[in-house]
C-alpha cells in the first residue's frame, strides 16, 4: 500500500507574525519557513506504517513555490521515499490543494492519504475533508491513533468531550491531530541521503487543475492589542470585580 | 531569533539549513529544558549521547564505513552554534568530547580499532576522551611526562593526566604518552580502555562546565597491548597536531554561539526592563553597548566562516586560526561581561544563561591552546 502525505510550507511557529503594511496579507519576505507541524505528524505516521510493514512506499506531496522542495526534502530526510511537487506561485486555497491531491491520487493510487488536520498559517481545516469528498473515499479526521488492518483502518478521533473510534474501508483519507505521535528528527545522515531521492514536478495545468482562488481576501489586520491590566488593592475588591465585572463567579 | 534576517550566504546550502532546523528542535526539546538541573547535578544522563547520535550530531565528519557522515566544516559550525543556544558549555564539552578523542583513531588508528571503536562511539554507546594535559602542564605538550615502557608485546603506562573532559565516564581514552626520548619526537598516542587494571580517575570540581565530568587520571603500571598504538610509535605529535585546527575552529564557533546568546538575552532584557520610567534600551549608553556587542559577534562570524571556507579548500591557515580562536574567546569575554552588566542582579542569579556563560568564558580562552600560546604560535607562523 502506498501512502500519500501532504506537507505544507508555512511560517515557522516561532516567528512573530507581522501584517504587511498594505494589509493584503502577512509578511513572508525574510521570514523563516518550516513544515506545518501537523504535517510532520502525518509524515511520521506514514513512516511508522512503512517500518511496521503496513505501507510499501511513502510519497510526500507539496504544492507551492520552488522553495516547497525544501519542505519535501525534510519529509524525505525523515524517511519518505519520494516527492511530488506541484509548482505554482499564486495563492492556494484548500479547494485547489484538494483538487491537486485528488489528481495525484488518481495517478498514484495510494491506499491512504494522510494530511494535517489544519495548517498553522490559515487554520482552514478543510483540505482533508475536501479531498475525501472529491475522491469519494471515507475520512477519519483529527486522528489520535491509527490502526491499519487488511482492507480497513481504525481511527481513534479526537472529538469534543472524548475520543471516537471509526472503522474505514480503504482507500481512505486521514487528518492528524497533535497527539497522534511525536515526529522524529531528520538526522544528518538522512538529510544527506534525501538528496538522492527523486522529486517529480508538475504544473497545475499538467494535472488539469485550475487553482485560481475562489475566495477573495478583503483585508488582513492585526488582532486588537490586549489592554493593560489593573492592580486590585484587596481580596474583597478582587472578588467584587470577578463577580460584577467579569461575571465569572 | 536572529537579530537581523539571515542574509544570503555563500557558505550554507539547503542541507545546512535543514540540519540547523533539526538541531534547533533537538536542543530545544532534549537539552535546553534540563541544563540547570544537569549543571547542579554535575552530570547529564548518558542516554543523551544516543539521542545526539539519532540526530547525527556525533557522526559529523567521520567516514561512512565506520558509522560516520562525511560532512563539511560548516555542519560542525552549525552544531556548535546551535548547541550553544542551550547556554551550557559543560553539556556540549562532554557530549562532543569524541570530536577530539576519536579523530586520531579515525586518521591513524589500526583497522581493528576503527572497526570496533568508531561505530560504538558514533552511535553514542561508548564515550571517547582525549588525554594530553598533565598536572605539570598543558601548554608545553612536548614535555609531557607520562611514560609507556615497552615490555614484550605490551606497554607499561605510568603517570597522570589532568583536566580531562569526559574523563570520569569515558570508555576509551586517547592518551599521549612518552615512548621515546625527550621532546615531541618521543611522544606516542595510545588507546587505553577504562577497565584496565591500575587505571583510576577522580572528578574535578570547577568554576564552570559543571555538567561536564572533567577528571584527573592516574596510571599505575597499566598494561596496554602494543596493538593499542594509534599511529606509529614516537609519531604521536602528528595526531595531536591534526586535532588542533578543527578543535580551535570548533571552540571559536562555540564562543560565537555563546556570545550570540548573551547578545540576544541582553537585548530582550533591555527591552523589557524599565528603570527611571522608561525601558532600559532607550538609554543611549545601553544601546551603544549592544551595538558594540553585536559588532564583535559579527566580526567573529565573518572571520570564522571565511577561515572555515579556506580549510574546506584544503588550506591550513594555522596563524589565522590561532587569531580566530583569540578573537572569538576574547569577544565572548567582552560580550558576556556587557550582557551581565545589562542584566544587573538578574544576570547574577543561577539559572540565567548569562550567569553560566559568563562563568564559562575562561575555559574557552584557556583550553585548546591558551591565548598566550595561540599568540606565540601565530607569531612563529608569521616568521616574527
Ligand atoms: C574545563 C577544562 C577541560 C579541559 N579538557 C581537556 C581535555 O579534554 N584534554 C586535555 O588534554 N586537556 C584538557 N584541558 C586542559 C587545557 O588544554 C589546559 O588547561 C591548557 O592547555 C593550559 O594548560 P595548563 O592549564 O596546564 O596551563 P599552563 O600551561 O601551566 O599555563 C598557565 C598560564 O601560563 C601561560 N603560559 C604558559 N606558557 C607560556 C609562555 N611560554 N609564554 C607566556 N605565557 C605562557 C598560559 O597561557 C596560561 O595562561 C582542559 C582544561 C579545562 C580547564
Amino acid at each position: 500500500m502506498k501512502v500519500l502525505v501532504a506537507v505544507k510550507r508555512v511560517i515557522d511557529y516561532n516567528v512573530k507574525i507581522r501584517v504587511k503594511a498594505d494589509k493584503t496579507g502577512v509578511e513572508t519576505a525574510n521570514v523563516k519557513m518550516s513544515m506545518n507541524p501537523f504535517d510532520e505528524i502525518a509524515v511520521e505516521e506514514a513512516i511508522r506504517m512503512k517500518e511496521a510493514g503496513k505501507a510499501t512506499e511513502v510519497i510526500a506531496f507539496s504544492a507551492g513555490p520552488t522553495q516547497c522542495q525544501e519542505t519535501i526534502r525534510t519529509a524525505l530526510a525523515m524517511g519518505a521515499d519520494r516527492g511530488v511537487h506541484v509548482v505554482t506561485d499564486g495563492e492556494l486555497q484548500p479547494l485547489a490543494v484538494a483538487k491537486l491531491l485528488k489528481a495525484v491520487a488518481d495517478k498514484e493510487q495510494p491506499g491512504l492519504i494522510i494530511v494535517g488536520k489544519q495548517a498553522i498559517d490559515d487554520d482552514s481545516n478543510q483540505t482533508g475533508q475536501m479531498v475525501a469528498a472529491l475522491l469519494g473515499w471515507s475520512q477519519g479526521t483529527f486522528a489520535n491513533k491509527i490502526d491499519v488492518a487488511d482492507g480497513s483502518v481504525t481511527v481513534k478521533r479526537e472529538v469534543d468531550g472524548g475520543l471516537e473510534n471509526v472503522k474505514l474501508k480503504l482507500p481512505a483519507v486521514i487528518t492528524t491531530d497533535l497527539r497522534l505521535n511525536e515526529p522524529r528528527y531528520a538526522s544528518l545522515p538522512n538529510i544527506m541521503k534525501a538528496k538522492k531521492k527523486p522529486i517529480d514536478q508538475h504544473k497545475p495545468e499538467d494535472l488539469g487543475v485550475d487553482v485560481a482562488p475562489r475566495l477573495k481576501t478583503l483585508k488582513v489586520e492585526e488582532p486588537a492589542g490586549r489592554k493593560a491590566g489593573i492592580k486590585v488593592k484587596t481580596v474583597a475588591e478582587l472578588v467584587e470585580k470577578l463577580r460584577n465585572e467579569a461575571g465569572v463567579i | 531569533m536572529d537579530i537581523l534576517p539571515r542574509p544570503p550566504s555563500p557558505y550554507y546550502t539547503a542541507d545546512h539549513d535543514a540540519f540547523r532546523d533539526q538541531l534547533r528542535r533537538f536542543v530545544e526539546r532534549d537539552i535546553a529544558p534540563f541544563v540547570d538541573q544537569w549543571d547542579e547535578a554535575e552530570e547529564f544522563p548518558r542516554e543523551l549521547y544516543k539521542k545526539a547520535s539519532a540526530v547525527g550530531l556525533l557522526q559529523m565528519g567521520f567516514p561512512e564505513e565506520y558509522g560516520g557522515v562525511p560532512s563539511d566544516g560548516f555542519f560542525r559550525i552549525i552544531a556548535s552554534d546551535e548547541l550553544a543556544r542551550a547556554g551550557s558549555g559543560g553539556v556540549n564539552a562532554s557530549l562532543m568530547s569524541h570530536t577530539i578523542g576519536a579523530p586520531p583513531i579515525a586518521a591513524l588508528g589500526p583497522e581493528w580499532m576503527k572497526r570496533k571503536l568508531l561505530p560504538e562511539i558514533l552511535s553514542g554507546e561508548k564515550i571517547s576522551a582525549l588525554a594530553i594535559t598533565e598536572p605539570s602542564g598543558g601548554s608545553d605538550v612536548a614535555n609531557l611526562k607520562t611514560t609507556a615502557r615497552r615490555e614484550g608485546d605490551h606497554y607499561i603506562v605510568n603517570g597522570q593526566k589532568m583536566f580531562i573532559t569526559s574523563g570520569f565516564r569515558a570508555d576509551y581514552y586517547t592518551v599521549a604518552v612518552r615512548t621515546g626520548g625527550p621532546g615531541m619526537g618521543g611522544v606516542s598516542l595510545l588507546l587505553i580502555e577504562r577497565d584496565r587494571p591500575g587505571f583510576s580517575r577522580t572528578k574535578l570540581r570547577k568554576m564552570g562546565w559543571w555538567a561536564s565530568d572533567t577528571a584527573q587520571l592516574f596510571f599505575d603500571d597499566v598494561k596496554v597491548p602494543i596493538d593499542n598504538l594509534i599511529g606509529p610509535e614516537n609519531a604521536g605529535f602528528n595526531g595531536i597536531m591534526r586535532n588542533f585546527n578543527p578543535e580551535r575552529i570548533g571552540l571559536a564557533a562555540g564562543a560565537y554561539g555563546f556570545a550570540k546568546v548573551c547578545l540576544e538575552e541582553a537585548i530582550d532584557y533591555a527591552r523589557q526592563r524599565e528603570t527611571f520610567g522608561k525601558p532600559l534600551i532607550k538609554n543611549q549608553v545601553i544601546r551603544h553597548k549592544i551595538v558594540d556587542m553585536a559588532m564583535k559577534v559579527n566580526a567573529v562570524k565573518a572571520t570564522l566562516e571565511g577561515l572555515a571556507w579556506r580549510v574546506e579548500q584544503g588550506e591550513q591557515p594555522v596563524a589565522e586560526i590561532c587569531m580566530l580562536k583569540n578573537l572569538a574567546t576574547t569577544s565572548l569575554e567582552f560580550v558576556a561581561n556587557e550582557a551581565m552588566q545589562i542584566l544587573g542582579g538578574a544576570g547574577y542569579l543561577r539559572g540565567s544563561k548569562v550567569e553560566r556563560i559568563y562563568r564559562e568564558t575562561k575555559v574557552m580562552s584557556i583550553g585548546g591552546g591558551s591565548i598566550e600560546i595561540m599568540k606565540d604560535l601565530a607569531a612563529r607562523q608569521m616568521g616574527l
